[in-house]
C-alpha cells in the first residue's frame, strides 16, 4: 500500500545519517587501528599490523584488558544475583504492588550515572558517611581505606548502576512463561523447588542471557566510574584508550584497543544471542 | 500464584524473596538518600551523622554562574539532539516496519548499536569523524553525538507503536484521496503520538545527562554533566549534592511521566523491556 516514493523518503534520509554518522565513524577507527604516529606526531597512513602486535606484547595491554574483563565478570555475577531473585519475586510474588515495584526498579535505571557514581565516592571515602558512621557506632577506630580507590568500588558502583539493567530482561522472560505451565508442574506433584528448577528456571534462561550481556559489556567498557573511584588499582582498558587518545597521542594504538573492544563486544552479543534463540520457548 | 505460595516451605521461601527485594531496594535507592541528606548538611559532605542541617548548598548553588551556564548548555543540546532524533529515528521505524531495501538488517543493527556499545566507542568513532572533517569540537559536535547515538530510542518506541497501528486507518485516508504526506500527519503520527512523546521525553533525559560520548567531543563550553565531572576532580563540596539532588528529581519527573505515557500505550506492566531487548538483540 506504500508507494516508492514513500519508502524512499522514508528510508534515505535515516540511512544517510547513520552512515555517515555511525557507519563512518566505525569504519575510520578500523582505518586508524593499522595506521601509525610518526616521531613529528602526525598519523602515518600506511597499513601495518604493528599497533595489534604492541597489545599483544606489551603485558600492560593485554593483562588490562584481562583485568577489566574480571571486574565486568563480577558485575555481571553480582548483578544477575541481586537481579534474579528480584524479577523471581516481583513475578510470581508481588500480587498488587507489581506495579509500583516495577516502577522503582526502572526509575534509578534511568538516574544520570554521573549522579549514582558521584553518591558512592561520598559513602566510600575515608572520611566518607560508610567509614564515619562506622566509626560513630564504635565498629572500627581507623577508617577502612580499602573502600574507595580500589577496583571493590568499582565493582560495587557498576553492580548498583547495572543491577536494574540485568533485572529488566530476566523479569519480562519470566512475565511471558505461561502460568498454566506453573500450575500443571504443581498438579503433576512436581514441589516448588522443583518446579522453579525444571520450568521456570530453563524458561528464564534468554533473559538472563540478555542481562548478563547487557551487564558484562557496558561495564567492560566504563571508564568514568574508574576514573572517579577506582585508583590505581582500579584501572581498566578505556582509561588507557582515554590517555592514548590525550596526553599520549597516540590514536592509532587507542583505535586497537577501541576496536579489539568493539569485536569482543559485538562478538560477545552474537553469541548471547544465539544462546538465547536456542533457549527461547516459542 | 497462590499455588505457588501455599504451605510451609512456599511461605518461607517468600519470605527469603520478600527479604532479598527489600535489600536489593535499599541497595538500589540507599546512595540515592545520602545524596540528598547530605545535600543539606553544614559539616560538608563526609561525616556521620549530619549535622546543622542548612540551605547553604543550594544558596550557593543558586548563585553558580558557570553550572547555570552549563545547564543552559545541556539544555540546548537535549533539545536540538531531540530533533535530530526523532528526524531520523521516527522514518527509520516507519522504514524497518514498511520498506524492504538491500542492507536493511545491517542498518537495523548500527541504529541499535549505539545503545549497547560502551559510550567510548561511539564517542572516540565520532572524534575521529570531526577530527577528519576538521570540524572544531563545540556544543555542537556533542550534540550530533547525542542525536545520532539516541535514534536508537526513537527508532525502539515508535517501532514498538507501529506493531499495534492498524493500517486499515493509513490505507482508508489514502483511498479517500489523502496524500502521503498529509496521510503522515493527520493519521499516522496522531496514532504514535504517545511513542512519540514517550521516546521524546527519554532522549531529552538520556541527552541532559549523557557523559561517556560528550567527555571526547567536548569544546570549550561545558554540558552540567561535564561541569560537574571538572568540579569532582577538584575536590567535592554539598554543592554537588545539591546539583545532584536537583538533576535526580528530575529525572524521576520525566520518568514517572514517561512511564504513565507508556502504560496508557501498552496497558501492560512491561513497559520499556522493548528497549532492552531489543538492545540485547542487535545482532539479531
Amino acid at each position: 500500500m506504500f508507494s516508492r516514493a514513500y519508502k524512499t523518503a522514508v528510508t534515505v534520509p535515516p540511512l544517510a545519517w547513520v552512515a555517515v554518522f555511525l557507519l563512518v565513524p566505525y569504519l575510520l577507527m578500523f582505518g586508524y587501528s593499522f595506521w601509525s604516529v610518526s616521531p613529528a606526531q602526525t598519523i602515518v597512513h600506511t597499513w601495518n599490523l604493528e599497533n595489534y602486535k604492541e597489545l599483544l606484547q606489551k603485558p600492560v595491554y593485554w593483562q588490562t584488558l584481562l583485568r577489566s574483563m574480571w571486574i565486568a565478570a563480577r558485575v555481571m555475577l553480582f548483578s544477575l544475583l541481586l537481579g534474579y531473585p528480584l524479577a523471581y519475586f516481583l513475578s510470581f510474588y508481588a500480587g498488587k504492588r507489581k506495579d509500583l515495584l516495577y516502577q522503582m526498579v526502572i526509575i534509578p535505571l534511568w538516574v544520570s550515572y554521573l549522579v549514582r557514581a558521584y553518591a558512592w565516592k561520598t559513602i566510600l571515602g575515608s572520611d566518607g558517611v560508610l567509614n564515619t558512621s562506622l566509626q560513630y557506632a564504635h565498629l572500627i577506630s581507623h577508617p577502612l581505606d580499602f573502600l574507595l580507590y580500589s577496583p571493590f568500588a568499582v565493582v560495587l558502583t557498576l553492580t548498583h548502576i547495572y543491577t536494574p539493567f540485568t533485572f529488566l530482561p530476566i523479569y519480562a522472560a519470566l512475565e511471558h512463561i505461561p502460568r498454566n505451565l506453573v500450575e500443571a508442574s504443581h498438579d503433576l506433584g512436581a514441589t516448588p523447588v522443583q518446579t522453579f528448577w525444571k520450568v521456570i528456571c530453563p524458561l528464564s534462561i534468554p533473559g538472563v542471557l540478555a542481562g548478563a550481556t547487557f551487564a558484562f559489556v557496558l561495564s567492560l567498557g566504563d571508564f568514568l566510574a574508574p576514573l572517579l573511584l577506582g585508583g590505581p588499582s582500579g584501572i581498566m582498558i578505556s582509561n588507557i584508550v582515554v590517555s592514548l587518545f590525550g596526553a599520549a597521542y597516540n590514536w592509532p594504538l587507542g583505535a586497537a584497543i577501541s576496536l579489539s573492544m568493539l569485536v569482543l563486544v559485538v562478538s560477545l552479543l552474537f553469541f548471547s544471542e544465539r544462546l538465547e534463540k536456542k533457549w527461547s520457548f516459542s | 500464584m497462590e499455588l505457588l505460595v501455599s504451605g510451609p516451605v512456599n511461605a518461607s521461601r517468600s519470605r527469603w524473596l520478600l527479604a532479598h527485594a527489600a535489600l536489593v531496594f535499599g541497595f538500589l535507592y540507599l546512595p540515592i538518600a545520602v545524596l540528598i541528606l547530605y545535600s543539606f548538611n553544614g559539616q560538608g559532605v563526609g561525616g556521620f551523622p549530619p549535622q546543622n542541617l542548612t540551605l547553604d548548598w543550594y544558596r550557593t548553588l543558586f548563585g553558580d554562574g558557570p553550572i547555570w551556564d552549563s545547564v543552559f548548555n545541556s539544555l540546548q543540546v537535549a533539545f536540538a539532539a531531540m530533533a535530530i532524533s526523532l528526524m531520523f529515528g521516527v522514518p527509520a521505524a516507519l522504514a524497518l516496519d514498511r520498506a524492504q531495501f538491500p542492507g536493511k538488517a545491517l542498518f537495523r543493527r548500527l541504529v541499535l548499536l549505539p545503545l549497547i556499545l560502551p559510550g567510548i566507542i561511539t564517542g572516540l568513532s565520532l572524534l575521529m569523524l570531526f577530527n577528519l572533517m576538521s570540524v572544531k569540537l563545540s556544543l555542537l559536535t556533542i550534540t550530533l553525538g547525542h542525536g545520532t547515538a539516541l535514534i536508537s530510542v526513537a527508532t525502539t518506541e515508535v517501532f514498538a507503536g507501529l506493531q499495534k497501528l492498524d493500517r486499515a486507518q493509513e490505507e482508508a485516508s489514502l483511498d479517500l484521496g489523502a496524500n502521503y504526506w498529509q496521510t503522515f500527519w493527520r493519521v499516522t503520527v496522531p496514532n504514535l503520538k504517545l511513542s512519540i512523546i514517550g521516546a521524546a521525553l527519554l532522549i531529552f533525559t538520556l541527552s541532559m545527562d549523557e557523559i561517556a560520548v560528550s567527555f571526547f567531543l567536548i569544546g570549550r563550553d561545558n554540558t552540567l554533566p561535564l561541569e560537574i565531572w571538572g568540579r569532582l576532580r577538584r575536590g567535592i563540596t554539598p554543592e554537588i549534592n545539591a546539583v545532584s539532588t536537583i538533576i535526580f528529581l528530575f529525572s524521576l519527573l520525566t520518568i514517572v511521566v514517561w512511564y504513565r505515557l507508556r502504560v496508557r500505550a501498552e496497558g501492560s506492566a512491561e513497559v520499556g523491556t522493548e528497549l532492552i531487548g531489543s538492545a540485547a538483540n542487535v545482532t539479531n
